[in-house]
């Protein structure tokens, strides 16, 4: 019994450790962000393999959950008379929802992974050691680049996302199933507004990809060297993305449109 | 790892995409393309009852949007809702006795003010005050005065 309990508040202990280096990590990488400003092209190389190769999956993703989200809200507005009001319906549920998260845990599959693995790969190889062997202190040379690059990303992927999505919306819905293409567009741009639903979901992307970065490169960082270790921070990576994106997803929908 | 060009020329690429899909979620999803940006001038309206009436409701003439709500307020010595209007400058000939009435769009829609022209000489000027108003409709009242009326009618056979 007592040794249960003794287990019980090592664990304890253990997560509140990893919960303060992360945040240590955190702020030693905002530190090294502005050492970036002499060596942008560190920024550019993870720009392209964050953001640039996130982009199909993004563009596809967003195309169908838009033509998804047309046919069902089609069907069920139709009994009302009101498929009018597909325009809006699809809009507002990509622009303040969908959009965010779903690109976000996207995000977090495609991207966070890779970044995980790649940066547990350079410890378990001891590059990341090497480099302090030269002096070059590893979180200014390869954390702070992925970090800034993961948080730049994220919302631009989350723009065509749901730029993407209400053209597949359209596509569906006035292409295929009929709705008038001008009630489409008035009756959205009549109800969405800037500041409170398009403005909020970039605030929403920004959040997640802040997040979402941040656990990545940190899993990564603190990976065991081992190959084992590797695999489970990458897995833990994923998880605990999906699950702070979804977690916090809430806690700012109340925030922003709990009124 | 592509050359160096390339990836700078994709990471453009992205970045503008990024933009653009941006400024696209602004101008042609969001209400920003139906912000008046032209110079508008002040009236006002009391009514009795502006029933479901927010701040940023369309104010219209002939269907056509040529204003705002800006602000509702209670006065409390006439016991009546001021209903503060922004019109557009270029809809600045409305005749002195023209009539606000509060209407609502559609069965379920929201509700907007609907200015009607009189006849008169004299134009509304900014500040203005709307003298001839027509409150809300309240379903609930409309129901009950029915209900009450077909009562009567029953009495008197």
């Amino acid at each position: 019994m007592l040794e249960w309990i003794r287990q019980l508040g090592r664990s304890g202990i253990s997560q509140f450790e990893t919960l303060g280096r992360a945040n240590l990590f955190l702020l030693k990488t905002l530190v090294g962000l502005p050492g970036l400003l002499r060596r942008p092209g560190l920024l550019v190389t993870q720009l392209w393999s964050v953001g640039v190769l996130s982009l199909l999956i993004i563009v596809v993703s967003g195309l169908f959950v838009g033509m998804v989200l047309g046919l069902q809200g089609y069907n069920t507005l139709v009994d009302f008379g009101a498929e009018e009001s597909l325009g809006v319906a699809v809009a507002l549920s990509i622009v303040r929802e969908l959009g965010p998260v779903v690109t976000a845990l996207l995000f977090a599959g495609r991207a966070g992974s890779a970044l995980a693995a790649e940066i547990g790969l350079m410890k378990a190889t001891e590059q990341l050691s090497g480099m302090e062997m030269m002096a070059v202190d590893p979180i200014h040379r390869v954390i702070a680049p992925r970090f800034l690059a993961g948080f730049i990303s994220m919302p631009l992927l989350a723009a065509i996302f749901s730029a993407v999505g209400i053209y597949g919306g359209y596509f569906v819905g006035v292409g295929l199933l009929g709705v008038d293409d001008g009630a489409y567009w008035s009756q959205m741009q009549d109800k969405v507004d800037l500041f409170d639903d398009v403005l909020n979901g970039v605030i929403k992307s920004l959040v997640f990809g802040w997040v979402v970065t941040w656990i990545a490169v940190f899993e990564g960082y603190d990976a065991v060297p081992t190959s084992e270790g590797v695999s489970r921070a990458t897995t833990r990576t994923v998880v605990y993305a999906a699950l702070a994106v979804l977690g916090l997803d809430f806690v700012l929908t109340a925030l922003m449109f709990g009124d | 790892m592509k050359s160096n060009k390339t990836t700078e020329l994709m990471v453009g690429m992205f970045i503008a995409a990024g933009a653009a899909a941006l400024f696209v979620l602004a101008m042609r999803v969001s209400n920003l393309s139906s912000f008046s940006t032209g110079d508008t001038y002040h009236l006002t309206a009391r009514f009795e009852n502006v029933g479901g009436l927010k701040v940023r409701s369309a104010v219209t003439v002939g269907g056509v949007n040529v204003g705002r709500v800006t602000g509702i307020d209670y006065d409390s010595e006439r016991f009546q809702a001021v209903v503060s209007l922004e019109v557009e400058n270029r809809y600045n000939r409305f005749p002195e006795d023209t009539a606000a009435a509060i209407y609502t769009a559609g069965l379920l829609g929201e509700q907007y003010v609907a200015l009607e022209p009189g006849g008169s000489e004299e134009v509304l000027k900014d500040g203005s005050q709307i003298e001839l108003t027509q409150s809300a409709l309240v379903l609930e009242k409309l129901v009950s005065k029915f209900l009450f009326e077909k009562a009567a009618e029953g009495e008197k056979k």
